[in-house]
Parts: C-alpha cells; structure tokens; sequence
C-alpha cells in the first residue's frame, strides 16, 4: 500500500491533495446519487417542517409551542423521558454489571431478552403492558390512561440503551485498579464510586442520550396504555399527531421542530459532556 | 471489585426481578391470552381477509424498502468510507438523523412534502397519490429504516481497508468486477445484519404510518397498523392479541437472526 501510494505521490505530485476516490469507490456520480437519496428521504422533508413552522413567522412559532395543552404535552413528554433516562442509567448499569461480573444458568437467555424491546414493534410494546397493567389485568393493577403507564411503556422500549453501552466497556474494565484499591483497604463502595463509575460516565452519558432522544420521540407504545388525555397523559408526539388529524399542520410542525431542537440539544451536551469526561479519565 | 455471596444475590434479584415485571411477564401474559381459546381460534382470527392483506401490504412495503435500502444503503457506504469530499462529517450526521427524529414527525414531514398542500403537491393533483397510499408508507418506512444498512456496512468497508480492491484494479479488473468479486463478499456479514435490522423495522414500524396511512383495511393497513385499530376501533382484544403475537413471533426470528449473524460477523 505505501509503494503503491508513493507512486502515486510521485506521478501526480501537484494532484496529491485532491479528492481522492479509491478504486472500489464511487466515485463523484456515486457520491451525487447518495447526496440525492439522503436528500430526498430525509433532508427535504424535514426541511419542509423547518419551513412550515416558521409560516406564520416566530410569532405564529411561539404561538402555536405556548398554546396551553402543547406546553403540557412537551413538559410531560420532557419529565417522562428524563425520569426514564435516569431510571435506565441506574437499572441498565446494575444489569450490564449482573451480565457481566455474575454468573448464573441462563445467562445467555437473559442476555440475549435485553434486545427483545429493539426487536420488538412498538406497538406490540404497548399491548404487551396492556394486557398485565390494563383495564384486564389478572393482578388487579390497572395503570391505563395513567402517566405511571406511559414511563412504564417508555422505560421498555429504552431498555437496551444503557445496558447494551455500558455491558462492552465493564467487560474491558480495568480489573488491577479495582484489586488495588481493594488491597489499599478500599470498599466495594468506594471501589464503584472511585474506580468504576468514573470509566463508565461517558458510556452513560451516550447511553442515556439515546434513551432520552427515543423517550422524547416515542410514540407506539405509549399510544394504547397512554390513553393521550389532553395535559395529563398526552406525550408531544401524540399531540403532533391529533394536529395532523385535525387539519392544523402549521402546529404540528412548530411542535415537531420544537421537539426536534430539545433532542439535538441535549444529544449535543451530552456528547460534549461525554468528550470531557473522557479526556478527563485519560489526563487523570 | 469482589461482592459478598449476599450482595451478588442482591444484584441478580433487583436485575433480574427487573427484566421480569418489564418483560417477561407481560409477554408470557400476552401468549396466554391469545392461546387460551386454542389454536384454532388464533388461526381463525390472523386469517380473516383484512388479517391477510394487513399481512400482504406490510410483506410488499418489505419487498420494497428492502432492496431500496440495500442499494442506495451500500453506495452511502462505499462514499463515506472511501471517498474524501468536503462536509464529510455533515453527512455522517444526516445518515443518524432518522434515529434521532419522532416517527410521527417523519410522519408529518412527509404529509408536508408530499401531501395536496406540501411542496410536491402538485403530485398528488396530477393523480399520483402518495399520502394515505403505497408510496408514502413506503417512504416513511425507508427514512426510518435508512441508516442501518449504512451503519452496518460502513465500519466493515474500512475494516478491510481497499488493498484487496487496489490490486484486482491492478490486475485488470473493472469497478464492477471489483465490486461483485472482493467487495460484496467482504461485506455481505455486515450487509445481512443491516437488512435483518431493516426488514424488523419494516415490519414494525407504526408511528410513521399512523400519520401518513390511510388505514384503509385491504388497502393501506399494515400489521401493525391493524393491531391498534382491532383494538381502538373494533373493540377486538382477542384479534389485537392474536395480530401483536404474530409479530412478536417476527421478532423472535428476527433476534434469532441476529445472534446467529452476529457469530458469523464475529467468525470473519
């Protein structure tokens, strides 16, 4: 490979830092049809969103986000996924730790159950709570149209988040440094807090993000056991949706880039977040 | 870090009791439920005639998406791991868009779009109709579905580094002999797995549609779709059940899949 690139280097001195498509590559018609594609599935029609939000200039914006049951479905559906995200930073890192360091039969099988939420259709998530904590249930708990049932429903359709991000990075932990702190007197406590938790911020960090951004987005499971009560249970994408149907699509779209601005926001603090956490372990 | 026998078991329990009032049970519950009046009325309700087209219309939205993804999928790919161009990282980011945005808003963008008012609207007055027909459901399906076969294929192209394709293009070989004979075989692991992923989420997608689908049964209902109007509309527990375990049992084979694929990948 370097003979190869040295040649190169050598007939076309002046060309070296020109865009370089590799044999095997698409080369400029690949890259244009891939622009193409991703413009427009994607790019076009959330530009269209973009654009349909802001018809009514930022007034009708502001209007339309701080018209009173769209302000309690946004703080709801912000609530909700922030419980969630907290929930699944403490459970998923307890079960990746369970996966990881414990040992017992059926393992696998538990193992393997962790992805059954990615797996499964979101719709499917919420008949399945519904038929164990709805109007039905066998144990005498009834949740419907409550929020207790719309965290519920979110908390199982983010469970992989955590757990799947953290699980790699406790394998690879570095076992020395827990010994040592433990042969210098150390508790298993202090082991966590000091030695392990510190390695598993950054991991969290991104696993939770994600958890946060699918809760904040999630519309499927919580459709059904949610029961989407106007400023009780109704999450934001519901609200979008019941705006869609109605014939109101300047508020959906206000609401839908709203909800669109939190997501990259706090995916954005959180991978900046992550960065630092990171290159603070490494400096440290 | 070495627990005490009392707290490991501590652990296991919450861990485990965890999984097990999330998941386990509620799905048990759910089999139970669509078992108990037998086999014979399972069958009877996931073969009634809008049950077989609900089924029909969500297999063809697979058949089309599908290879969609898996073209259009592997040249991002191929762009993004060989290729040098400005504003590179710009299109890394728009390939993890669809993660990161609502499947109703999906929903809604693409009514905006392409719906009588949207921007191709002119479309749908030319008596192609894309909203509440085939065409929208298929691109709702395909912008959720977009980035796992560039995300699964992506890491392995710059595993394997371009060495194999430099010399058969050395040794004469055109781009598509190149690509047929040393590409594709390299990456067909990584491409299976995508196209698990995909047709998963092709099959159990419903946010998106709910908005862009009529839900017409027999003609826009998907599986999904049909689960939650036995349920909302018909009063039809008992058929909501039995359609959700159909799918379920989809996603069994589809994690099944997975883990076998995973070996594979793993063994390359």
């Amino acid at each position: 490979m370097s003979a190869g690139h040295a040649e190169q280097t050598i007939a076309r001195p002046l060309r070296r830092r020109a865009p370089r498509t590799a044999v095997g590559g698409v080369g400029p018609l690949g890259l244009g049809v891939a622009m193409l594609w991703l413009s427009l599935i994607v790019l076009l029609p959330l530009a269209a969103v973009l654009v349909r939000a802001l018809d009514g200039g930022l007034a009708g914006l502001w209007d339309a986000v701080t018209a009173p049951s769209a302000v309690a479905a946004l703080q709801f559906t912000i609530v909700a996924s922030a419980i969630v995200t907290l929930a699944n930073a403490v459970v998923g890192t307890l079960i990746a730790w369970v996966l990881v360091r414990d040992d017992f039969r059926g393992k696998g099988l538990v193992d393997a159950m962790i992805d059954l939420p990615f797996a499964l259709p979101t719709i499917v998530a919420s008949i399945v709570l519904l038929a164990l904590y709805g109007p039905r249930s066998p144990i005498g708990i009834d949740l419907f149209a409550t929020k207790p049932a719309v965290v519920l429903a979110l908390l199982f359709v983010t469970l992989p988040f955590v757990v799947r991000s953290v699980q790699p990075v406790l394998m690879e932990a570095d076992r020395e440094a827990e010994e040592a702190a433990a042969s210098l007197g150390a508790g298993n406590w202090t082991i966590f807090r000091r030695v392990v938790l510190p390695a598993l911020v950054p991991t969290l960090l991104g696993g939770g993000g994600l958890a946060f951004a699918r809760a904040l987005g999630e519309y499927g499971s919580v459709v059904l056991i949610g029961g989407g009560i106007p400023r009780d249970t109704e999450v934001s994408s519901q609200y979008i949706a019941k705006q869609i149907e109605t014939d109101q699509p300047t508020s959906a779209a206000a609401v839908s880039l709203t909800l669109l601005l939190v997501a990259f926001v706090v995916l954005f603090v959180l991978r900046v977040g992550a960065k630092r956490s990171m290159r603070h372990e490494v400096s440290a | 870090m070495t627990l005490g026998v009392r707290s490991r078991l501590a652990l296991r329990a919450v861990a485990l009791g965890y999984l097990l009032i999330l998941l386990l049970v509620p799905l048990g519950m759910i089999l139970f439920r669509t078992f108990e009046d037998g086999l014979v009325a399972f069958w009877e309700s996931v073969t009634t005639p809008a049950s077989i087209s609900a089924i029909g219309m969500s297999l063809t939205i697979v058949a089309i998406v599908v290879p969609a993804n898996v073209i259009f999928g592997i040249v991002t790919a191929l762009a993004l791991a060989r290729g040098r161009f400005p504003g590179k990282g710009v299109v890394q980011a728009v390939v993890d868009l669809p993660f990161a945005v609502s499947p109703v808003i999906v929903g809604v963008s693409l009514v905006l779009l392409w719906g009588v008012n949207g921007w191709f609207g002119g479309l749908a007055e030319a008596g192609f109709q894309v909203i509440f027909s085939l065409p929208g459901m298929v691109l709702a399906t395909i912008f959720v579905t977009l980035p796992f076969v560039v995300r699964e294929v992506e890491p392995v192209l710059h595993e394997i580094g371009d060495e194999q394709e430099q010399a058969a293009a050395t040794l004469g070989a055109s781009r598509w002999q190149t690509f047929w004979r040393i590409t594709l075989p390299a990456i067909r692991w990584g491409l299976a797995y995508g196209v698990v992923l995909t047709v998963a989420r092709s099959l159990g997608e419903f946010g998106a549609l709910t908005v862009v689908a009529g839900g017409v049964p027999g003609e826009s209902q998907t599986l999904t779709l049909l689960v939650h109007a036995r349920y909302i509309d018909d009063h039809n527990t008992f058929g909501a059940y039995s359609a959700a375990t159909v799918l379920m049992g989809l996603a069994l084979v589809t994690l099944l899949l997975m883990t076998v694929l995973n070996r594979k990948r793993e063994a390359a």
